[in-house]
């Protein structure tokens, strides 16, 4: 298992108790303020995610073939989604950053918010975070 | 007879098969966002099943019965929106897709006529559909665009309107009702200032039509504009009406068949109203949907609807005056169809996710009028929406639910 299937599943398993929607969004908005702000010298138009309803911002790069990513939003439910972003790529290796499958959403119950018509765009977070980490690689 | 027993709201709900719905596992659907598509009555599905079952024909060619009966059908809706308007007549209504359409068609016929130096005048409560068009015109023209500012409450500032009609003012574009903040326009001194200065006006009805009755005569304008899809009718079609002498002066939108008297390789000439603006082979069943939408409404009576939504919203405003950290966007004299509130300290969009998986639709965000959120200083609002089918229950539903979105996020 990859170690960003690992992380993946890590999610699931933690979600896996939590049978009622409410319990799973507040597990999300949990794991949202348990993130570091993003400095807001760093929330700049272009760490804006494009195609998200509420403001997200992301600050990626590498680090010797290591990617980083940080995250923030104005909206508690998507800065707790970003955070999850985070957790399963954060510190992977570039190119496997770049390539992961992101599956964890549909498992828990997250996967209509990477519906297309869905104004948030966690897929919109996860092409850009794929994005830069492709560029770094 | 009480206004209750007169405006069967349950009999009427019955008429609209999607509100018998659930979402999610098994949740009753509790639809407020009629600002951006109003449901259909069965009268209208049925009509379209119709029409495509035993009617489909292409209108206005062919010699054969079919075509004849469906340019009767299609001929006799465009005498439906007529009627709905209060028209002189029916060569006045122009099928077009929407009002975004009605209102390109309008702007690219202006466009032509405007020279550097005038003006066309906006309200700042208008959505995108009716600025941008107006922006393309100035731009193509080098014409002025001006803005009729508004006030905090959300209604428009009537005592800057000298400031900014002028006899520069070729056109005056405004809504009649707000579909970010619900406000009914007072239109009068808007339109006696525009006339004072022969500038044309146009209103954008797509948010006052599903609500109240419309007489375009009365209103003094000179183009009305409004959807199918927002009045219980198809999506893809709308309709404009234009005095008869505008839609002579301006020019054809779009070129090709339909719009055509007689073509040749030097020159064209153009067929009469309303066809000169119905190139190509038009939307003949959502035309005909369109016709039996309105037929619907006035068979209930907009009056009627006027009377009972007003019951409504005052009952909603009521309601969700009681509710702790909620800040109206937007206490406008007089209101119509749509009210727009923000939670103190949760983004609308989280409000939005956690009322949808209680099965209440509701709007969040912009409302595709990013200056009236920038007047107020804001990134979006909660949007409720109501139609004649929404009930006192579906309230306090949305009452309920901004509760449990308070206990979630507070």
């Amino acid at each position: 298992m990859s170690e960003a299937d690992r992380r993946q599943q890590a999610l699931v398993d933690e979600f896996a108790f939590l049978d009622d929607w409410m319990l799973r969004f507040q597990q999300v908005i949990e794991h949202g303020e348990a993130m570091e702000p993003l400095d807001g010298a760093l929330k700049t138009d272009d760490r804006l995610v494009r195609g998200c309803q509420s403001r997200v911002w992301l600050d990626a790069g590498s680090e010797a073939g290591t990617f980083h990513v940080r995250a923030d939003s104005d909206s508690q439910l998507v800065r707790g989604l970003a955070s999850l972003l985070v957790r399963v790529y954060d510190g992977l290796p570039a190119e496997e950053a770049a390539s992961a499958e992101l599956w964890f959403p549909s498992e828990i119950g997250l996967d209509e918010h990477l519906s297309p018509n869905r104004a948030n765009g966690l897929d919109a977070m996860r092409r850009a975070i794929q994005s830069a980490a492709g560029g770094a690689v | 007879m009480s206004e209750a027993v007169a405006f069967d709201v349950e009999r009427l709900r019955a008429d609209f098969p999607i509100l018998q719905r659930t979402v999610y596992d098994g949740t009753p659907l509790v639809y407020l966002d009629n600002a951006a598509t109003t449901q259909k009555p069965r009268a209208v599905l049925d009509r379209l099943a119709a029409y495509y079952a035993n009617e489909n024909a292409n209108v206005h060619r062919g010699v054969h019965f079919l075509s004849a009966e469906g340019t009767e059908n299609y001929e006799t809706a465009r005498r439906s929106v007529q009627r709905f308007l209060g028209a002189a007549h029916a060569h006045e209504v122009v099928f077009t897709r929407g009002t975004t359409e009605a209102i390109n068609l309008v702007a690219h016929g202006f466009a032509s006529r405007l020279r550097e130096g005038d003006e066309v005048v906006v309200s700042a409560l208008e959505h995108h559909a009716n600025i941008v068009p107006w922006q393309m015109a100035c731009e193509r023209s080098g014409a002025t665009l001006r803005v009729i500012p508004a006030l905090d409450s959300g209604d428009l500032d009537l005592h800057r309107l000298g400031d900014v009609i002028s006899t520069r003012t070729r056109l005056v574009a405004v809504t009649h009702t707000s579909n970010a903040l619900g406000t009914v326009n007072d239109l009068r001194p808007i339109v006696e200032a525009a006339r004072a200065v022969d500038a044309a006006v146009l209103i954008d009805g797509a948010q006052a039509a599903p609500h109240a009755p419309v007489d375009v005569q009365a209103l003094g304008a000179d183009f009305f504009v409004f959807s199918g899809h927002k009045t219980f009718g198809p999506t893809g079609i709308g309709a404009l009406w234009g005095r008869e002498a505008w839609l002579e002066a301006l020019p054809p939108y779009q070129g090709g068949g339909d719009m055509i008297d007689r073509v040749t390789f030097e020159r064209t000439t153009y067929a009469g109203l309303p066809a000169k603006f119905e190139a190509g082979t038009p939307h003949v069943a959502g035309g005909i949907g369109l016709g039996t939408a309105l037929d619907y409404l006035m068979e209930i009576g907009m009056d009627a609807v006027a009377a009972y939504e007003d019951g409504l919203i005052a009952y909603a405003e009521e309601r969700l005056a009681e509710v702790d950290g909620l800040r109206f966007i937007g206490t406008p004299q007089r209101r119509a169809g749509a009210i727009s509130f923000l939670l103190d300290g949760i983004h609308p969009y989280d409000a939005g996710t956690v009322l949808d998986r209680l099965g209440i639709a509701v709007r969040t965000g912009q409302h595709c009028a990013q200056p009236v959120m920038d007047r107020f200083g804001i990134d979006g609002t909660i949007r409720a929406s109501f139609a004649f089918y929404n009930t006192r229950a579906d309230v306090d539903a949305l009452v309920d639910g901004l509760a449990k979105v308070q206990a979630l996020f507070g």
